[in-house]
């Protein structure tokens, strides 16, 4: 359950930029290979935002896929898991180029 | 009208500027030039804050700066979810590296044999050392390795999961590992949610046991792919167990291509156990190394 972290992260930063505004909003940009439950996320967000400036505030997450290359056959692949290894013929290490992603992008404040 | 903020006179020609800023030509001949990144006053609606550096022309299904209200912005952030734990572990790095500390941070699921391995590593250590003990309750962990003579703190995070860069923090002001020393941060038995957070250590060693399967790294991706050095423990029931070592190697392998592994019984802490040597000579070199020991010797 570190989603409840997380989101204890995310509310600290949207309260702190929003200074006191009334927050309608919140988007986050979450990898595949984050590490991150999104439903256990959702779950945690109107629990962690209650009583505070972002209650209520609508919480959209946009999903990064994972996406690599390997470094033996240069072909770019997509991975749900975060393997270390091409499944190609050479099984050579592969060099991740997206899906770490843990952002809070905007949020939306009256 | 300013196309990107609506601001300024209909007839008033805007010039986007390279560096983000505007030049309006108002009626009267003056040229006004702005960046977006300050309060201004709207002639068509109520006064509200720019305070942002985001793209109109983004495709976003959300309302924003005109919302029904008329009142409501979107502002982009782009902030690390992860970033105040990542301030925080700079601060413990920058503490260890002040004390030329090797901080080593220890995960595993609960009973593969963490706590086992620090007595037999403690009493087969001959450098100075001390323990921050992560568990959710009770002392006993800390009391075990106190028993072998080396300092040791208990954190208990109580529900918490695992630690926390500030949670370490505040262990080091009570500890204070000593100058030179080595530092094991043993976490919070878990394989899943301790892999992200950063606590500013040098090295993450991943153990598993035998008895848990030679598949755990492929299980548990999101640990064992931060993983510096995995060990293999309890080497001494691969045989009842049926261990597969292969198997074992090749699923390290897919997750972490570039960790080492190594094998070692700990059992009853007993430093002379199987693998043992090899686990002491890896400490020894990541400390020789971080106080640049092999360097002055040459």
């Amino acid at each position: 359950m570190h989603e409840l972290s997380l989101t204890r992260s995310v509310v600290a930063i949207v309260l702190e930029k929003a200074a006191g505004r009334k927050v309608k909003g919140v988007r986050l940009s979450v990898g595949a290979l984050a590490g991150v439950e999104l439903q256990a996320l959702r779950f945690c967000f109107p629990l962690v935002t209650e009583g505070t400036a972002m209650e209520g505030a609508a919480l959209h997450i946009d999903e990064v896929p994972g996406k690599a290359r390997c470094t033996g056959c240069a072909d770019e692949i997509t991975l749900d898991v975060p393997l270390g290894l091409c499944p190609c013929e050479k099984r050579e290490p592969l060099a991740l180029l997206s899906g770490d992603e843990l952002l809070v992008k905007e949020m939306e404040v009256e | 009208m300013c196309g990107t903020c609506g601001c300024g006179d209909e007839k008033g020609v805007t010039i986007e500027n390279a560096d983000g800023t505007h030049t309006h030509v108002l009626p009267d001949g003056s040229v006004v030039k702005h960046a977006h990144d300050h309060a201004h006053e709207h002639e068509h609606g109520p006064a509200h804050a720019h305070g942002h550096a985001h793209d109109h022309g983004h495709a976003h299904d959300h309302g924003h700066g005109h919302g029904e209200d008329g009142v409501s912005a979107v502002e982009t952030l782009e902030a690390r979810i992860l970033g105040r734990n990542s301030e925080l572990a700079a601060r413990n790095r920058g503490w260890f590296a002040g004390r030329e500390v090797l901080a080593l941070n220890l995960m595993s699921s609960p009973g593969a044999g963490k706590t086992t391995l620090l007595e037999a590593t403690l009493r087969g250590l001959e450098l100075p050392a001390s323990v921050l003990e992560g568990d959710q309750e009770t002392a006993n962990d800390a009391e075990r390795i106190r028993a072998t003579g080396a300092r040791a703190l208990q954190i208990n995070t109580g529900k918490g999961c695992h630690l926390e860069a500030d949670m370490v923090w505040r262990g080091l002001e009570e500890l204070r590992p000593e100058f030179g020393s080595v530092l094991f941060i043993e976490n919070v038995g878990n394989l899943v949610c301790p892999a992200l957070f950063d606590l500013g250590e040098h090295t993450r060693v991943v153990l598993f046991s035998v008895t848990e399967g030679e598949d755990k790294p492929l299980k548990y991706p999101h640990m064992f792919r931060v993983a510096d050095l995995v060990l293999i423990t309890k080497i001494d029931l691969a045989e009842p167990c049926d261990f597969d070592r292969e198997a074992a190697y090749d699923a390290v392998r897919q997750v972490a291509p570039g960790a080492p592994i190594l094998e070692v019984s700990a059992r009853r802490g007993d430093p002379s156990g199987a693998g043992m040597d090899a686990w002491l000579d890896w400490l020894r070199t990541q400390h020789r190394r971080l106080r640049h020991e092999d360097e002055a010797a040459q």
